[in-house]
């Protein structure tokens, strides 16, 4: 695996430390990492499910709008940072991997390194509430 | 390849018969590769001997700065090919996201701190803001990555042919950790320090003051060997001594590091004057 930037390194180590769920995609949008209070979300151990594609996180969760129509990938304000590098906020429902359904806020940020180099994105998470 | 020692201290320079062993010079150290090309890695006071000794030998000297703390630039105004007249200096390190790197070096070679202003030097100095991966300077290729320390910081991996060195001399790699070192490139510092011939690593604190010291940017001897031999260094170079670990107390720190970790690979403590000779493997 090759080396991961300094401020992406920095940034898991300060996402392992707070009680606010994070996500942490790379420029391409792949899933590099989340934290503990997102794994309580998402339903399942980082250490699980491991790194994997925009393509697959983004259907994975099948995140829904309050009326429950479906959030298509490049509606997600995440992939929507990706592609304009500002930030974007939503709410949506995902499913966790626990099978509970969520009610989500999400703001997501675009992460610039030093020199301002484009290293990804972070997504933080506040729950609104949850059915069983 | 070979590498020479001019200062091994960090943070203050700490002259004296307790430490005259190791050194009280804060860091420089000299890479001359066999056909007579040299870089010089920091600019602490080591620089002031380093750079006398180089008169009349080079033609161009390359001076790669880590970052901007003085321990690492405060021999820049003490720099005797800065005063060579016409001689081609090359200074490298790294920009911060407000300011370029001549602004930054400006702020200390300036008055009210120095009296001699960068502009005014009588070499022909040419500064460059590093960039990060690789980048060439003569025979050497040179791998400069951002790594783990307050403000920019760079790690550098030398490489000429087959003969590597991976210097990083002020470095927390274990920042925010309680356990093992995490691989798989979660690690900062460690590609560059993957394989290397010569590991020079931060090395300044034991595991007691490391505990109020979190976020200073060192690391602990012991860290600092599991880094080396999780990156597989072929030889690990404690570097970076504090000032207040006089020489008796760096060879117990160094014994006690050495009985816990039990490392692989040869590990000695960074001595001003010692000189590494890098074969072709």
């Amino acid at each position: 695996m090759t080396q991961k930037e300094l401020e992406i390194i920095l940034t898991r180590q300060l996402a392992s430390y707070l009680a606010t769920p994070i996500f942490i995609v790379d420029p391409d949008g792949s899933l590099i990492f989340y934290n503990e209070p997102a794994e309580a979300l998402l339903g399942r151990r980082f250490e699980e499910t491991g790194e994997m594609s925009a393509a697959e996180w983004a259907t994975l969760f099948e995140p829904r709008r309050v009326d429950g129509t479906p959030v298509a990938t490049e509606e997600l304000p995440l992939i929507m940072t990706l592609k304009s590098r500002t930030p974007c906020q939503s709410d949506f429902w995902i499913v966790g991997l626990d099978g509970r359904r969520r009610h989500l806020d999400v703001v997501a940020m675009p992460l610039l390194g030093q020199a301002s180099r484009f290293l990804g994105g972070v997504l933080l998470f506040w729950e609104r509430g949850a059915s069983p | 390849m070979r590498v020479t020692l001019w200062g091994t201290r960090g943070s203050l320079a700490s002259p004296g018969p307790d430490t005259a062993r190791y050194g009280g010079n804060t860091v420089s150290a000299e890479v001359w590769s066999d056909d007579g090309h040299v870089l010089v890695l920091d600019a602490g006071t080591g620089a002031r001997r380093l750079g006398a000794s180089l008169a009349g030998r080079v033609k161009r000297v390359d001076l790669l700065i880590t970052h901007l703390h003085m321990d690492h630039i405060q021999g820049l105004g003490f720099f005797a090919p800065f005063y060579s007249p016409g001689l081609e200096v090359h200074l490298w390190g790294p920009a911060s996201s407000t300011m370029s790197l001549r602004t930054r070096l400006g702020r200390y070679m300036s008055p009210p701190l120095f009296p001699v202003r960068l502009r005014d030097l009588p070499c022909d100095l040419t500064v460059h803001e590093v960039p990060c991966g690789k980048f060439h300077i003569g025979p050497f290729t040179v791998d400069a990555t951002m790594i783990c320390h307050p403000g920019p910081t760079v790690g550098y991996r030398v490489n000429v042919g087959k003969t590597s060195l991976a210097y990083l001399p002020d470095h927390e790699p274990a920042l925010g950790l309680h356990g093992p070192l995490l691989p798989d490139g979660w690690t900062s510092g460690l590609e560059l320090a993957k394989g290397a011939g010569l590991l020079i690593h931060d090395a300044q604190y034991d595991d007691e003051e490391y505990a109020s010291r979190i976020g200073w940017g060192h690391s602990t001897m012991r860290r600092t060997i599991e880094f080396a031999t999780l990156a597989g260094a072929e030889r690990l170079v404690l570097f970076h001594h504090d000032p207040a670990h006089d020489d008796n107390t760096l060879d117990a720190m160094t014994r006690l590091a050495l009985a816990a970790e039990k490392p692989a690979m040869p590990v000695s403590l960074g001595a001003e004057g010692e000189r590494y000779d890098l074969a072709e493997r």
